[in-house]
């Protein structure tokens, strides 16, 4: 919490970063999970990430990189897991889409499409239940607001005045199929969160300041009121859904589409705001680079020399005794 | 020693658990209306409280992600639906989350929790209020499939699925909320996974579970009366299955049906009979032979359910056949005045 400017542009382009990694080494075909990369959509990780404390949990579905990364995930463990190594967040047992850090806080990430919303309401509803303060923020796409569970989540969570924080990155895309093939046209995200009797904030998800200025606001909400919140936060995905590279040849998404958006990129405009107001230097920009660039390429050094989990992995962690 | 009826074994076991442990929940639609759960969960709400017996929207999927998320974080839940096919709704937290959230995580964080269904039979219940689908969740590694036949078991197990710390799918069947055992007044521990010899004998072992081991020992009952020693073993878990039991049993028998409370084709019964043919085959006298449900969905009138439903009576037939046994089944089980589409009074325990 209460990151410079500085803090949050350099959080958003170590993610930026460690995507374009693995983005650069995923043909190497040593990383062999399907990877949902974040490129584009860093400003609602770390803006909404910046609010939330070590002990307050965040959970996540397939395309949660930004969002481990964000909530201050493990790099080392992040890149180890996707080699499928021991070291990795889970023993190389889940892969990109089921990444863990619990000394963070990040409890889980699931590619089934808002699985994890009624999951990350039940633990907060067990935090309302132990009397805790701290909340839970589950990060959600466009897609999911269209899955049954989303309503039931959106219920319960209201109907308990649980402390969680919905965060729907609306993307405009699922897989390939863009909005208004799924939902209706006069259908609204925040108007469907704010008829269940929950407090709704929408705002530029590409928008750093923004972002970190409305989920401010909304965790103070959920605090004085007792009650969670929703935000809905345009972004736009710049690569494949699923994959290293781009897809925009494939022609799903409308001709210059992903040319606005990249225009609107958060890194780059979070970039030129803060040169202007002089709070940094290109050189120091510069050496940044290098030091994020060290570390990551540490991560990946550690994560291609670690060993594989042992063959005896294969049966453990069915049941706990 | 007391005598008391399964629902309120069930019932006696969950304010065990309440009472005893502070981070056990339970929650369902109906749990604090005035029938409770067939009984089962009546008058808990007053005396610990709605933040830990509540009732809940009728939303399965989500709730049951709920409660998966508070075993995350602390608690215990038991979220008990009032008929398996409810739980449908739920099949994707089950399976995809609850069943596989602790190997996803490499042992990180497990899911203890329970969930409690009921199956139907017969009273016209028809096609959705009548499966038995524990062969669907004892397919799942991770889960845990307990379904006890008596009021005694169904206290023990029920606690042991509470203090398990894996999601446990704790199966009831409706017909058997009104048989009586002696139950003992503590919390005792049934435990998860052994199964129990309900009668011994000598000639053909019926391996069985829940309502249907009823129905078993009445068949073991009335062919011991014509020189036929029948065996009786009562799996009480599916997963993890007593493999031992059921081999050692066999072993000494080398005859076997398996009476099945589901369909046979890909069901339980189905498994049994690979683990006895894979380990034990040159060893048996005769083929294994098993009986379910008729391989339909289920009827609601009683003109047809007599057909779909298999009681005693089809079970002593098929150890008949299998023994060269030339007995008239209309002497043995005179069926008019039995009804067939309620519980039969006599079997209403204690055994």
């Amino acid at each position: 919490m209460n990151s410079s400017p500085n803090e949050l542009y350099f959080s958003m382009l170590r993610i930026r970063m460690v995507e374009e990694k693995i983005s650069e080494l995923y043909s190497e075909k040593e990383m062999r999970c399907p990877v949902h990369l974040s490129i584009g959509q860093e400003a609602v990780a770390v803006g909404v990430c910046e609010h939330l404390s070590q002990e307050d949990i965040a959970m996540s579905a397939h395309r949660a990189h930004a969002h481990y990364l964000a909530k201050g995930g493990n790099l080392k463990s992040m890149i180890a897991e996707l080699y499928g190594k021991s070291t990795g967040c889970a023993m190389g047992k889940g892969g990109s889409m089921h990444l863990v850090d619990l000394q963070c806080g990040f409890f889980a990430a699931v590619p089934i499409v808002g699985s994890t919303i009624p999951i990350a309401v039940g633990v907060a509803w067990a935090f309302k239940l132990k009397k805790s303060s701290n909340i839970v923020a589950v990060f959600l796409g466009d897609g999911s607001t269209e899955e049954g569970v989303f309503f039931e989540s959106l219920d319960f969570a209201s109907l308990k005045n649980v402390p969680i924080l919905f965060v729907c990155e609306n993307n405009y895309y699922s897989v390939y199929s863009q909005l208004d093939v799924r939902q209706a046209p006069n259908r609204n995200i925040s108007i469907l969160a704010e008829s269940h009797g929950i407090k709704t904030f929408s705002g530029d998800g590409n928008n750093i300041k923004q972002v970190s200025d409305i989920t401010e606001k909304a965790v103070k909400y959920m605090k004085d009121n007792n009650s969670p919140a929703f935000l809905e936060l345009e972004t736009f995905r710049w690569l494949e859904h699923c994959g290293p590279s781009g897809d925009d040849e494939l022609g799903y998404r409308k001709k210059g589409e992903l040319d606005q958006w990249m225009k609107r990129d958060p890194i780059a405009s979070y970039k030129a705001k803060i040169i202007e107001d002089e709070q940094l230097s290109e050189i120091e920009i510069l050496e940044t680079i290098e030091a994020i660039s060290s570390e990551i390429n540490e991560a990946f050094r550690f994560a291609k020399e670690s060993p594989f989990p042992d063959s005896k992995v294969l049966n453990q962690h069915i049941y706990k005794d | 020693m007391r005598e008391l009826n399964f629902a309120n074994a069930i019932k006696e076991a969950t304010d065990f658990c309440l009472e005893s442990d502070q981070s056990v929940l339970l929650i369902g639609l109906g749990v604090p209306d005035p029938k409770g759960i067939f009984g089962t969960t009546t008058g808990l709400q007053d005396k610990y409280g709605d933040d830990r017996v509540m009732d809940m929207p009728l939303a399965e999927n989500g709730m049951t992600g709920v409660v998966i998320g508070a075993s995350l974080n602390g608690f215990r839940p038991i979220l008990t639906h009032q008929r398996v096919e409810f739980a449908l709704l739920s099949i994707e937290q089950i399976v995809n989350q609850a069943a596989k959230w602790f190997y996803m995580n490499a042992g990180q964080q497990n899911v203890p929790i329970v969930i409690r269904l009921i199956i139907g039979r017969g009273w016209g219940n028809g096609a959705q209020h009548t499966q038995s689908l524990e062969s669907w969740f004892a397919h799942i590694p991770g889960l845990k499939v307990v379904m006890p036949s008596n009021a005694y078991d169904a206290k023990g197990l029920l606690i042991s699925s509470v203090e398990d710390n894996n999601p446990v799918i704790f199966i009831e069947h409706r017909w058997l909320h009104n048989t009586i055992d002696f139950v003992p007044t503590d919390g005792y521990r049934v435990p998860i996974g052994k199964a129990k010899i309900s009668r011994e004998g000598r000639d053909v072992t019926i391996v069985t579970h829940s309502y249907m081991v009823l129905e078993s020992i009445r068949c073991a009952e009335v062919l011991a009366n014509y020189g036929i020693s029948v065996e009786v073993l009562d799996l009480r878990s599916i997963r993890p299955l007593d493999t031992e039991a059921i081999l050692l049993s066999v072993s000494k028998t080398l005859r076997v049906v398996v009476a099945d409370n589901g369909w046979t084709q890909f069901g339980v019964s189905a498994e049994i009979i690979s683990v006895i043919t894979e380990n034990i085959f040159d060893k048996l006298l005769s083929a294994p032979a098993r009986i379910g449900i008729n391989d339909s969905p289920s009827p609601s009138t009683r003109a047809l359910a007599k057909n779909f439903y298999p009681r005693a009576d089809k079970i002593a037939k098929i150890i008949c056949e299998m023994m060269n046994e030339d007995l008239d089944m209309n002497i043995l089980f005179p069926q008019s005045d039995i009804p067939l589409d309620i519980p039969d009074p006599s079997f209403t325990g204690p055994f």
